[in-house]
């Protein structure tokens, strides 16, 4: 089944309340997904501090601090971490190639989850009001935010598993339902050079839209292309450093609604977890049509 | 329950403070259409399974949006949802009314096997699947495969339809007055004679829609697909 929520904020003064508006929409999709959650955070001074590079790690094998100082050092300069349950996010003043190359180098085993310079990615297994608390996520602020509540079917129940899938820089998607033709287009990425973290599905769709990205596609065009490639049933929601976007397939059995305001657009599963958005009394709702993209830039 | 009955008799029910579960056990309870036949349900809040399987003359009105199934399986009552509704709204309805004062999500009036449901706005993909008897009325459009495998009832639309409606369609009626974006196989238009103009009139004026209903089209079944003919193996 699975949960998706997510907040593109417009209106600049409600982005201190980003993580207590999030947490009281993923407490709404908690049954849709009770196995694991993720989390994706635009822009919160705490874990993605302006001017710097970020990396979001699970499997570090120590507490953050450590993951600090290890970094630190081999950078040859300062470098922070913060834990939320299963996952540190580090960041430094370097480039973000740069601090990747040493956490490749100091943290082998380590599993990147997220980078840029705006994403935090937070994810964990267990009950999703349990790792909302522990991610800490109603103090969270920023501009934008997605949310999975996951119940697994394509592959096993782990933190890595879970989702948002962040395979490029700032980049993340979510997704509800399965891909039919995965392994046919994870072969054919293969083929091109890319790598991949995990069997799941829903990462084969990550790295087709990173591969169209990086190829010069807007956003748009890559979930066009996504639409054309990809079988199976899905509602995706696709976030970058300045877009918050949406597509369903033909056969659209995979729920999805959207609200906007002037103040925020707003992404579900279900409406009951847009019941407590300010405003919502005057939203405009609706259900995004099969094969439409819709996207919002900042 | 923090149930309250007003002057005019209806019985309020705060959905803030009470369950879904703690509501539909009191509109189930033996006699509720003697002794409670109104109710008014606040602060849905787009929950799940809001007044189902109702099986007495009861009046249920719900102030604001609902979730998925609300009014499902229902005998006798008349819900109405002040809001939007979610996936499957009067699944299943077996007779009695159902009207949404907004949109309606996916799979609205699903199985129904009698009573009517109208939506004032649009409904999504897949109205009125595999309907056995009900009749659906609305306002505005539908979205893709709706009647799909539509057995018996009849489907009124005031707006557009989408892709493939009434694909694999055995004994439904349907009646479109916009565009239908495209047929599904073994769905045809139809001549919209004085009996199919008579009975849209009275769907019409139960729905309490002001529309012309000579502007209507007539859809159904070609009948060319519902008994298995090998010569046409290639068509299923």
């Amino acid at each position: 089944m699975c949960g998706i929520v997510g907040l593109h904020l417009i209106d600049p003064e409600l982005e201190p309340h980003l993580g207590e508006l999030l947490t009281g929409m993923l407490g709404q999709v908690v049954e849709r997904g009770p196995d694991s959650a993720g989390v994706a955070v635009y822009g919160d001074p705490r874990l993605t501090p302006v001017g710097r590079s970020v990396v979001s790690l699970l499997d570090t094998d120590m507490p953050a601090a450590a993951v600090a100082e290890l970094v630190g050092k081999a950078l040859g300069g300062a470098a922070e971490a913060v834990q939320a349950d299963e996952t540190v996010v580090v960041n430094a003043a370097a480039e973000p190639e740069a601090l990747l190359a040493v956490i490749a180098e100091s943290l082998p085993d380590a599993l990147v989850i997220g980078s840029g310079v705006q994403l935090a990615v937070l994810k964990g297994v267990g009950g999703p009001d349990r790792l909302a608390e522990s991610f800490g996520l109603a103090s969270v602020q920023g501009w934008q935010a997605v949310a999975h509540t996951r119940m697994a079917t394509e592959s096993a129940v782990t933190a890595a598993g879970s989702h948002p899938f962040s395979v490029g820089a700032d980049q993340c998607l979510v997704h509800n339902g399965s891909f039919a033709n995965h392994a046919t287009i994870r072969r054919e990425l293969r083929a091109a050079g890319v790598s991949f973290d995990s069997e799941n599905d829903s990462e084969v769709g990550a790295r087709f839209v990173a591969q169209r990205l990086r190829e010069g596609c807007d956003l748009e065009k890559a979930l066009r292309l996504l639409c054309e490639s990809f079988d199976g049933f899905y509602t995706l929601l696709v976030t970058t450093g300045d877009s918050f976007a949406v597509v369903r397939d033909a056969i659209a059995c995979k729920p999805a609604i959207i609200a906007q305001t002037d103040r925020w657009v707003a992404m579900a599963s279900e409406y009951r977890a847009l019941d407590t958005l300010p405003g919502i009394e005057d939203a405009r709702i609706f259900e995004p049509e099969p094969e439409e993209v819709y996207l919002w830039r900042r | 329950m923090a149930a309250v009955t007003t002057a005019e008799t209806a019985t309020i029910v705060d959905l803030a403070t009470s369950s879904i579960s703690s509501l539909n056990q009191s509109l189930h309870a033996p006699g509720v259409g003697l002794e409670h036949p109104a109710w008014r349900v606040l602060h849905p809040g787009g929950r799940h399974s809001i007044a189902c399987g109702l099986n007495a003359e009861v009046s249920v009105d719900i102030e604001g949006h609902v979730g998925y199934y609300c009014a499902g399986m229902n005998q006798h009552a008349t819900v109405t949802v002040h809001g939007n509704a979610g996936v499957g709204v009067a699944e299943n309805l077996m007779s009695g009314y159902v009207r949404v004062r907004g949109d309606a999500s996916q799979s609205a009036g699903a199985t129904g096997h009698g009573g009517l449901l109208v939506i004032e706005g649009n409904a999504s993909a897949r109205c009125g699947i595999s309907m056995k008897g009900i009749d659906i009325v609305v306002g505005g459009d539908i979205g893709h495969m709706s009647a799909f495998m539509a057995q018996a009832g009849r489907l009124v639309v005031c707006g557009d339809a989408g892709d493939a409606l009434g694909d694999s369609i055995y004994e439904a009626r349907l009646y479109v007055k916009g565009s239908a974006k495209s047929l599904g196989a073994d769905c045809v238009e139809k001549p919209l004679r004085p009996q199919h103009l008579a009975e849209l009139t009275e769907l019409l004026a139960a729905a309490g829609f002001d529309e012309d209903p000579a502007a209507f089209r007539r859809y159904g079944s070609a009948r060319a697909l519902y008994h298995f003919q090998a010569d046409k193996s290639d068509a299923y």
